[in-house]
């Protein structure tokens, strides 16, 4: 191989341009910062969403996934979770009923982690307190 | 290159390095501890307790009730605004006559002329009178719907309860439904609807553009417990109830009646807008 010294040279300064963000994360020591969710009266005084707390963080788009599913295609249109409470089962009147911060609650989250979810083209948000 | 046993080996070994690299790779990149895998909600749907519930949901309008468009407009008003259904004033500003007023017309409910509705109904001796009346024309909800067969995404398809329904999450848009639909009972939305809204009824949400749009028998309301919009500004002109139960008061408006385009009682229900061509 021709220029052996300096393409490898080269590959080398080149792989750690790119794998700097990994460096970085992994010596400067900060956590990345998770963006900060704010709770409204409503939902400070409910204390449980309609699963507990740890769920709702991982899976509420699946919960919102199944409520489709089921308003939309089977018409049934009540959520019983699972301490048995019942809930109407609506993106804008029940789940923005609580969190109607919606721009300090689902956007912070969702422009930190980049999902665009398309749910509010059409679903409506209640006025802000 | 010389295929030996020792470039084999190299070859094997540096592959095995890159794979065993691999896990720490997804570590550095990932945001931290704490990432879980999904998990399905636990919990149970079911029926609202106070929900209107029929075998076979059906609607009944009394056109001798209606004279004028001044009767229609407060029913049709009634179903625009809850259903968040957009007007735009740009396109009504066209010129008169102009088909480009109506040419991103939203609608569920509205108004039509008898020979529209009733085609095979119109004749040279229909009384003068059917022609100068309006008729309430909505989405008829039809037993064996050709908009569902046509949807290739079944957006649109039927409850069990016989309401043809849209999920306009499942909507691409194709507008095949709508030319199967013989009835137009079908809008498109070329234009975000949020536009043509003054007032948006926050509880239903609008629709985006691109999806086809139609009456859904108010299902929403229905789950509430209570009568559709249009039913409930009608004042009894419009009846709504189980078509299986042969005490409903749609049954029993059905009940006897020849329909003759001379009576002009027609019925416009579940599976037969036709009712005046089938009851001859």
């Amino acid at each position: 191989m021709k220029n052996k010294r300096l393409i490898l040279t080269g590959l080398i300064i080149f792989f750690a341009i790119v794998t700097v963000p990994l460096w970085y994360n992994l010596f400067s020591g900060k956590k990345p910062a998770a963006p900060e969710l704010e709770y409204t009266a409503k939902a400070k005084a409910a204390k449980v969403c309609v699963e507990p707390t740890a769920f709702m963080k991982v899976n509420h788009m699946e919960l919102l996934y199944m409520w489709r599913e089921s308003v939309v295609r089977k018409g049934e249109r009540t959520y019983v979770n699972s301490n048995g409470k019942k809930f109407n089962m609506s993106l804008t009147n029940t789940c923005l009923d609580c969190h109607s911060n919606k721009d300090k609650f689902c956007d912070r989250c969702h422009e930190y982690s980049s999902v665009r979810p398309y749910c509010w083209d059409c679903h409506n948000v209640k006025e802000k307190e | 290159m010389e295929n030996s046993r020792r470039m084999f080996l190299k070859m094997a070994g540096i592959t095995a390095a890159g794979l065993a690299a691999a896990p720490a790779l997804t570590t550095l990149a990932s945001s931290g501890p704490g990432e879980k895998h999904k998990e399905k909600p636990v919990g149970k749907v079911m029926n609202n307790a106070d929900a209107l519930t029929a075998k076979h949901w059906g609607m009944v309008i009394d056109t001798r009730k209606f004279t004028s468009a001044s009767d229609l407009e407060p029913i049709i008003e009634a179903c625009n605004k809850i259903h968040n259904i957009p007007k735009f004033d740009d396109d009504l500003k066209a010129m008169m006559f102009s088909s480009d007023k109506k040419r991103h017309e939203i609608k569920w409910i509205w108004e039509e002329e008898f020979g529209h509705l009733f085609p095979d109904c119109e004749n040279r001796y229909l009384a003068e009178r059917l022609r100068h009346i309006p008729f309430l024309a909505l989405c008829n909800h039809c037993e064996n719907p050709p908009c569902v067969r046509a949807c290739p995404t079944k957006a649109t398809f039927q409850r069990a309860d016989g309401i043809v329904m849209m999920d306009y999450h499942r909507c691409i848009g194709c507008r095949f439904c709508m030319a199967a639909c013989p009835y137009g009972s079908r809008s498109f939305n070329f234009r975000d609807p949020r536009e043509g809204l003054k007032e948006i009824n926050v509880e239903y949400p609008t629709r985006m553009r691109g999806v086809v749009e139609k009456c859904n028998f108010c299902a929403e309301r229905l789950a509430k417990g209570q009568l559709p919009a249009c039913v409930e500004a009608s004042n009894g002109a419009i009846l709504f109830g189980d078509l299986d139960d042969p005490d409903s008061d749609v049954r029993a408006a059905l009940r006897g009646r020849v329909l003759e385009p001379s009576l002009p009682f027609i019925t416009s229900y579940n599976n037969m807008r036709w009712s005046c061509l089938i009851q001859r």
